[in-house]
Parts: structure tokens; C-alpha cells; sequence
């Protein structure tokens, strides 16, 4: 059954076949969206027609290739600024929550770690529609008491922002405080004795110690945001994601554009899974 | 040294309270309100259980309510069946030398978009998708079949979509489980059966259950995989949340839809964690 006893030949035989089935099932889809991506056809389907890049490079009326495809290459932009955006917000507030959590003793703290963790459970169309209505009602209240117009309110870029970084920082906040609590108080409170003060202990020790941690969920943060759907569908305004604009394009019928920017995605995607992995198997090793 | 301690922990604390009470706990009290207030007869916003009564006394919304959730933890089930003999090969079976290769490989395609994935199973599946062409070749079939738009087709996507929930804990605990402890089971005369349903799933537990609860709320909440998959049919809860908000423009009633699924969902977390005597924040570790 395990490695270390005897198995029978059928045992260990069905057993590999089962997961190589497992694998194509894994890969197919993935796979066949890549390889349709060079087909010379109108349609992302099978016969195959010949190799070509035209859906990456063509500018012609009737094969417009990504490279040239401006609402797609507007909402890749657009995602990567949400994105970047995310990361940082959810970087440096869910480092706070780290150090709250992890070094404080306060009143209520099992409360408020307990909200810290609600948005792993909250479905992400909830978060997004309760978000959505309370920018609405603060946006109205606004208007009623102050006479204000508030943008930031509305369906639109700042409020995907927010949304995505309301449940993407709870995952940097774990992160981070995995590996403060493997953090060596002596050092810190050598540093205190040599003199300095606490915000210099933190700044050249502790998040010099924790790099590699927030590093590590930048990058995690980075995707989730880049590709998050759900809670993004009530919150966006007229600069849509990526992930909405693809679904707009695939509820109308598809070409095979949407697998060169699935196959760009892919490449993109798994080139960032591995440079993560790689360092963060390195950071164990030390 | 005492004031600074101080000032480090207002700022700490600052942020911390203006995301969790600006961004999740007013959002949602202002849901629940919301959800109690309707439009009388004369046009005006009045209190009520107007749109609680809609959702009791339509068939179609509680019906795909609980059809979704049903199917919800048919997903979760089939994730665990399928997934616990991967991970156990993965820990237990394959030689050293290949698991951290295998593992990497189950991780991958879960790092690609939700709807990158879901846009290869269309291409896949379709009526004039790869596998009608493959088998129209090959005369297996005479002419083109429909596959996707159907609960097989969707349940099918919704397992894909999640299985790497289910898969890392189940992976993270079979690796701390011992190879003696299986070894001495054999020893003292069990069998394959008797090994899988006393030692393996029982010390498996911990990860069985927060796999199945992250699989469970994400496939609650799931609108991609259940719209694309099942199409017009696919009768799922969050579509007629999306509906009366996006469509319809009732976002009262959308609010109390919304709220209905944060009960059920925070509901059967809770029954998952009280059975298998968890608590969240063990889970989520």
C-alpha cells in the first residue's frame, strides 16, 4: 500500500494509471486552449489548419491578433494596475495586521482576529455586493448632508481596488505572520539595547527578517487580484478587468484570440508560480 | 520606551480597523438592513419581510437555493474522493525523488485564471469542440453532440475549478502521517479497507475539513464555472443574485438573497467545524 511494503502488480498498476488520468484531466483543457492558439482557423476548434501567429501579430479587419486587439490590451492595463495597486494596500495594511496580531496584547483581540479571517468565508459576490451598496449609501449620504459628489463611491476602478484588497490582505496577513512567529525576539531586543528605538528595530530587523515572507505573498497577492472574478463583477465601472472583459467576449461567442491571451496568461502565470516556488524553497533551505 | 510601544500600536492597529470595519462590517450590516426594506404599494422604502416572504413563497428561488446547495456538497464529496488517492500517492506511494516534481504539477494550473481554465473545458466540450471532432473521427460518434450546458458538464467544472483546495491540505497532512503507523496496521492483520477507514481518514481529518470547507464556500459562491458550463440551465444561487441586482435593479431584494447564502454557507462552515471539533483559526492555518 505504501512505498515501504510489498505491492501487488495490479495494486501499483491501476494505482499509476489512475493519476496518469488525473493528470490529463488536469492539463487538457489547459493544453488544447494553448495549442489552438497557433491554429490558422476562425474558429478555436479542431481540424487543424496549420501553424500561424496571426492571432498574436495580424492587424487585418477579419484576424485582429492581440498585439493589436485595443479593448483586450486596455483591460490587460487595467488589471495590472488594480493589481499593483492590491498588492501594495494589501502589503503594507496586512503587515500591520501581522505585527497587531502577533506582538500586541490587547482588549478584543480574538474579535478582531476573528473578522480577519471572515473574508475567507464570505462568498466573494457577497463581499461584492455589500460593498458595492455601502459605497452606494455612503455616496448618497454624501450628496444628501454635504451637497458632495464622491467618484471614489461609485462602481470603478478605486472601488475594485478595495474590494479585491478586503479579502486578498487577510491571505498576506496569515503569510506574514506565519513568519513572524518564527522571529527570534533576542534580536530585537539586543537592537533595543544597543539604543535604537522601536520603529528603527522594525525597519532594519524585523522586516529585513520578514522579506522573503512579504515578498513571497506580493506576488500571490498580485494574481489573485489580477484574476479575480467574482467580486470584481459588481464593483467594476467602464475600465473593466481582464477576467470581466474575457467573459464579456466569451458570452457572445469566441475567436481565437482569447486563447492567444490565454496562452500569454499561461506562460506568464506559470513562469511566476515557479520563480515563487523556487525562492521559497530556497528561503526553507536556510 | 513606554510611549513608543504606544505609538507602534496605534499605528498598527489603525489600519487594521478602518479595512475590517469600513470594508467587511458595515458592508454587511448595511446588506441586512438592506434586505429588510422594501417599496409598499405607494412607492415608498418601508421595513418589512417583504423580500424574505418573495424568496419563501417563489419556487424557483428556493428551489435553486437549495438545488445549489446540494450540489454544493456533491462537489465537495467528489473533490475528497478524488483527491485523496492523489494525494496519498503523492506522500506515500511515488518514489521520493518524484514528489515534489508531482506536486508541483497538481499546483500548476491552479495558479492560471478561473476562467482560463473554464474557457478550455468550452472548447473541449462543445458542439464543436476537440472531443465531438475526436470522436466523430475516430466513428465512435455519427454526428456532434452537445456536452456542455448540463449538470454532468457543470458539477464536472466546478470540481476542476476547486480540486486544489482540497488537494494541498489533504497533501500537507498525509505527509505527517507516519508510514509506521500504516505498517503496524498491516501487521496486526488489517487490510487495505480496514487501513483507509481507521487510520488514513480518520488521521487525515483535520485536512479533510478545511479542504471541504474552502471547496464548499467557493463553490457556493461560484458564478464563472456554473454560467459558462451550464449555461441557461444551470439554475445556480448566485446568478439570481447577479440578476436582481444587475437586471432587475432590485437590490433589496438581491440583499436578502446575498444574505441567505452568507447564512448557509457560514451555517454548514459551522456544522463542518462542530462534527469534526475544529475551529476556524486552526483551519486556516
Amino acid at each position: 500500500m505504501i512505498r515501504s511494503l510489498p505491492q501487488s502488480k495490479t495494486y501499483s498498476r491501476g494505482f499509476r494509471l489512475y493519476i496518469l488520468l488525473y493528470f490529463v484531466f488536469l492539463f487538457a483543457p489547459l493544453l488544447i486552449t494553448c495549442i489552438l492558439a497557433f491554429n490558422d482557423s476562425q474558429f478555436p476548434s479542431l481540424p487543424w489548419k496549420g501553424f500561424t501567429l496571426e492571432w498574436f501579430t495580424s492587424d487585418r479587419p477579419d484576424r485582429v491578433g492581440i498585439f493589436h486587439d485595443q479593448s483586450n490590451l486596455d483591460s490587460i492595463w487595467v488589471s495590472i494596475q488594480t493589481a499593483f495597486f492590491v498588492s501594495i494596500i494589501s502589503l503594507v495594511v496586512g503587515t500591520c495586521a501581522a505585527f497587531l496580531f502577533e506582538q500586541e496584547n490587547f482588549k478584543f483581540k480574538q474579535l478582531l482576529y476573528f473578522l480577519m479571517l471572515a473574508p475567507l468565508v464570505i462568498p466573494g459576490v457577497i463581499l461584492g455586493i455589500s460593498i458595492l451598496m455601502f459605497a452606494n449609501s455612503l455616496g448618497t449620504l454624501f450628496e444628501m448632508q454635504m451637497d458632495l459628489d464622491v467618484p471614489l463611491l461609485r462602481p470603478g476602478f478605486w472601488l475594485v481596488v478595495l474590494g479585491q484588497f478586503s479579502f486578498i490582505c487577510t491571505f498576506v496577513t496569515l503569510v506574514v505572520s506565519a513568519r513572524l512567529k518564527k522571529f527570534d525576539h533576542t534580536l530585537e531586543e539586543a537592537a533595543l539595547n544597543l539604543g535604537a528605538n522601536r520603529f528603527e528595530v522594525i525597519w532594519h530587523i524585523t522586516l529585513k527578517f520578514l522579506r522573503p515572507a512579504i515578498l513571497g505573498s506580493a506576488a500571490v497577492a498580485f494574481l489573485m487580484s489580477f484574476e479575480n472574478f467574482n467580486t470584481t463583477l459588481f464593483l467594476v465601472g467602464s475600465e473593466t478587468t481582464l477576467p470581466i472583459n474575457l467573459y464579456l467576449q466569451l458570452r457572445d461567442g469566441s475567436t481565437p484570440v482569447i486563447n492567444s491571451i490565454s496562452f500569454l496568461l499561461i506562460v506568464s502565470t506559470s513562469l511566476l508560480a515557479l520563480t515563487n516556488l523556487y525562492f521559497s524553497s530556497k528561503q526553507q533551505e536556510d | 520606551m513606554k510611549k513608543y510601544r504606544n505609538w507602534g500600536f496605534f499605528i498598527f492597529l489603525l489600519p487594521v480597523l478602518l479595512w475590517l470595519f469600513l470594508l467587511i462590517v458595515l458592508p454587511h450590516i448595511d446588506l441586512l438592513i438592506m434586505s429588510f426594506r422594501f417599496e409598499d404599494d405607494y412607492g415608498e422604502l418601508t421595513w418589512g419581510m417583504a423580500n424574505y416572504k418573495e424568496f419563501f413563497g417563489e419556487p424557483i428561488y428556493w428551489l435553486t437555493f437549495v438545488r445549489t446547495a446540494i450540489y454544493s456538497l456533491v462537489v465537495t464529496f467528489l473533490t475528497f474522493v478524488i483527491g485523496l488517492p492523489v494525494a496519498f500517492f503523492i506522500t506515500k506511494v511515488v518514489s521520493v525523488k518524484y514528489k515534489g516534481a508531482l506536486t508541483l504539477l497538481v499546483l500548476l494550473p491552479f495558479w492560471v485564471s478561473e476562467l482560463v481554465r473554464v474557457y478550455g473545458w468550452m472548447i473541449l466540450l462543445r458542439e464543436s469542440g476537440v472531443v465531438n471532432h475526436l470522436l466523430l473521427k475516430t466513428g465512435l460518434l455519427a454526428k456532434p453532440v452537445e456536452m456542455l450546458y448540463n449538470d454532468a458538464a457543470m458539477i464536472m467544472g466546478l470540481v476542476y475549478t476547486t480540486m486544489l483546495f482540497m488537494i494541498v491540505p489533504l497533501i500537507s497532512v498525509l505527509d505527517s502521517l507516519e508510514d509506521e503507523l500504516i505498517e503496524a496496521a498491516f501487521d496486526l492483520g488489517g487490510n487495505a479497507r480496514s487501513v483507509l477507514f481507521r487510520i488514513i481518514i480518520p488521521y487525515a481529518t483535520p485536512g479533510i475539513v478545511s479542504g471541504s470547507i474552502v471547496v464548499f464556500m467557493l463553490t457556493l459562491g461560484n458564478y464563472l464555472t456554473p454560467n459558462l458550463i451550464g449555461g441557461k440551465n444551470s439554475l445556480w444561487f448566485t446568478e439570481q443574485i447577479y440578476n436582481q441586482f444587475i437586471a432587475s435593479f432590485n437590490w433589496n431584494q438581491g440583499s436578502a438573497f446575498g444574505f441567505l447564502l452568507l447564512i448557509l454557507s457560514s451555517l454548514i462552515i459551522w456544522l463542518g467545524l462542530k462534527v469534526s471539533k475544529q475551529n476556524l483559526a486552526k483551519v486556516v492555518q
